[in-house]
């Protein structure tokens, strides 16, 4: 089943040439309106004509998130603020989000990638579809939101949370898709069973998951707890948010959409662009979209492209699973977390920066998070109530950051586990 | 007039109170009050020690987190309503308390009573005004 088979099953030299045109597009919309990229390209003696297609996509610089946050919050857009419809953010490693714009016209793209995603993951006008993903400066809910409309289907923006409801509505109102993080759909599976309602009362058919990493064995239970079809789906704010690759019914790599989007593989170390197959980091050059373009945006997730035609007749070429990460971010109930965040928290309330740990565990299928600090001299007291405020306070100040509920403890020092004299920061329980 | 109080954290788990304990006795340090404040995930110990800097200084050896806070001892006999006068003393002059223990001095079969308050200095000034008995840091050691 196909959204846009035109595009989706385009012979791969058509694809080709379709990208050196909207990369040339591209570049020259860059230059002439981002001072930023221009500034780059100028710094390497690059003038768009230097652009002639795909295989000068090389010479160009890459982006990061670090660019991102430099220009906050509207530096790297490339049209005036009277042009954006809809502004998005994800956290920042430092405090401050990662700010995201779209045009009217780059909504309506982003509505076409979803439909394909969706589509591609079972959706039809036919269905109702459960948006389970949060509503909000999070891409998740509004993007699938979009594409689900666009696709005609039935959509109930019942956003995150409030399980039991979900549950309830997901029978009541015949829900046939859900989309959500794999890990919330596992919780809701397990409250649906905790309700007693039963298998046959549900007419749910398939499962749009993404925003966090989850493996083929979590797959496998879904699919037979749910009794439904699941496929992952994967995006990220900076480039349009989901709807940039997604699985087939094949379930063999995720296909990105090559119209929209130039993958390539590099060497996080070195920056040299990978082959076919080899593992590396994903970089993406959006090449169709107005508000914020990105230049090889590194997307510090690793992975490898595979073009072989797929079985479902698309042409694009597929990513597989991710394998990780090239930095320190976590994902948690699909919020991206870096260790960073709490420690400038950390350093903002005591003049010093205090040992701490962050602790993530999966329990009763949802993301944990708990931090460890260690009680330093400096914030201590001889008071409870001074030491449970130091709690609340940190408590109050990371969940205002990360938009995530998260558990303090406060401990003794040398509590937390030091390899070769550094700290270890992160201890994720979760098999993923 | 004021007495040095140890205060140390400790995790609320099995084992941790003793490992404050054996610092001390390993290093001949004798505990004259003690006092624990707990929560859920932790607590406070607070002391009286004979010698509160070495108690310090060694804990702080061990990794524990340590600090020392100036509290009021006072003197009251051991009896029906004895706390009770010294309360409404400081209740009637609006002093309010964060922390307060005691412990009962065999030869003089009075009670000692340590806290801490907000105002320091004041509840000094309206206890001694009151007649009370404050108590200071050689006394205690002298009445082990």
């Amino acid at each position: 089943m196909y959204w846009n088979q035109s595009f989706e099953c385009m012979n791969r030299e058509e694809l080709r040439e379709l990208q050196s045109r909207r990369l040339v597009d591209t570049i020259n919309q860059v230059y002439h309106n981002v001072p930023y990229y221009r500034n780059l390209m100028q710094q390497r003696g690059l003038v768009p004509e230097d652009i002639g297609g795909i295989e000068d996509l090389h010479l160009l610089p890459f982006t990061t998130k670090r660019d991102l946050r430099e220009n906050y919050p509207y530096g790297l857009f490339a049209v005036p603020l009277s042009e954006i419809v809809r502004i998005h953010a994800s956290s920042g490693t430092t405090g401050r989000p990662t700010v995201v714009g779209y045009t009217r016209q780059d909504i309506i793209n982003w509505s076409e990638l979803m439909a394909r995603t969706l589509t591609s993951g079972g959706t039809t006008k036919e269905s109702v579809i459960q948006v389970a993903y949060g509503y909000g400066l999070f891409t998740g809910g509004l993007g699938v939101h979009y594409g689900a409309e666009r696709v005609g289907a039935s959509v109930i923006p019942i956003s995150g949370g409030n399980t039991k409801r979900q549950a309830m509505l997901m029978r009541d109102f015949g829900t046939t898709v859900l989309a959500c993080t794999p890990s919330y759909a596992l919780h809701l599976a397990e409250t649906i069973d905790e309700m007693n309602i039963r298998r046959d009362e549900l007419k749910l058919k398939y499962g749009i998951f993404g925003a966090e990493p989850w493996s083929e064995a979590l797959r496998q239970e879904l699919e037979n707890k749910l009794n439904i079809s699941a496929i992952d789906i994967y995006g990220l704010s900076e480039v349009i948010g989901p709807g940039v690759a997604s699985e087939c019914q094949c379930k063999a790599g995720l296909h990105i959409a090559e119209d929209f989007f130039i993958a390539e593989i590099i060497d996080p170390d070195t920056c040299e662009v990978l082959g076919e197959g080899e593992v590396g980091e994903l970089v993406l050059t959006t090449i169709n979209k107005e508000g914020l373009p990105v230049i090889r945006y590194r997307t510090r997730d690793i992975t490898s492209l595979n073009y072989s035609l797929c079985d479902c007749g698309r042409t694009h070429v597929r990513m597989n699973k991710i394998l990780g990460r090239t930095d320190d971010m976590l994902i948690i109930r699909g919020v991206n977390v870096f260790p960073s965040q709490i420690e400038s928290i950390l350093m903002e309330i005591g003049d010093t920066k205090p040992h701490y740990q962050l602790i993530v565990d999966r329990v009763n299928n949802l993301d944990c998070l708990e931090v460890w600090v260690e009680v330093s001299e400096e914030l201590f007291s001889d008071e409870v109530r001074k030491l449970e405020d130091l709690n609340r306070k940190i408590t109050r100040e990371i969940q205002g950051t990360l938009g995530l509920s998260v558990k303090v403890r406060l401990v003794e020092p040398r509590t937390i586990e030091r390899s070769e004299g550094k700290a270890k920061r992160v201890i994720d329980k979760r098999i993923l | 007039m004021l007495v040095q109080q140890v205060s140390v954290f400790v995790e609320n788990k099995k084992g941790r109170l003793a490992g404050v304990t054996d610092v001390l006795a390993k290093n001949n340090i004798d505990i004259c009050a003690i006092s624990i404040a707990d929560t859920t995930n932790f607590g406070i110990l607070r002391m009286i020690a004979d010698k509160p800097e070495l108690a310090t200084e060694k804990l702080k050896e061990a990794g524990y987190t340590v600090s020392t806070t100036q509290v009021i001892a006072i003197e009251v006999a051991d009896r029906p309503g004895g706390l009770n006068e010294i309360l409404m003393i400081l209740r009637d002059n609006d002093i309010s308390i964060e922390y307060l223990y005691s412990f009962v001095r065999r030869p003089t079969e009075n009670a000692l009573i340590l806290f801490r308050v907000e105002e320091t200095e004041r509840a000094l000034e309206v206890l001694k005004q009151s007649g009370v008995k404050i108590v200071c840091q050689d006394e205690i050691y002298s009445l082990q």
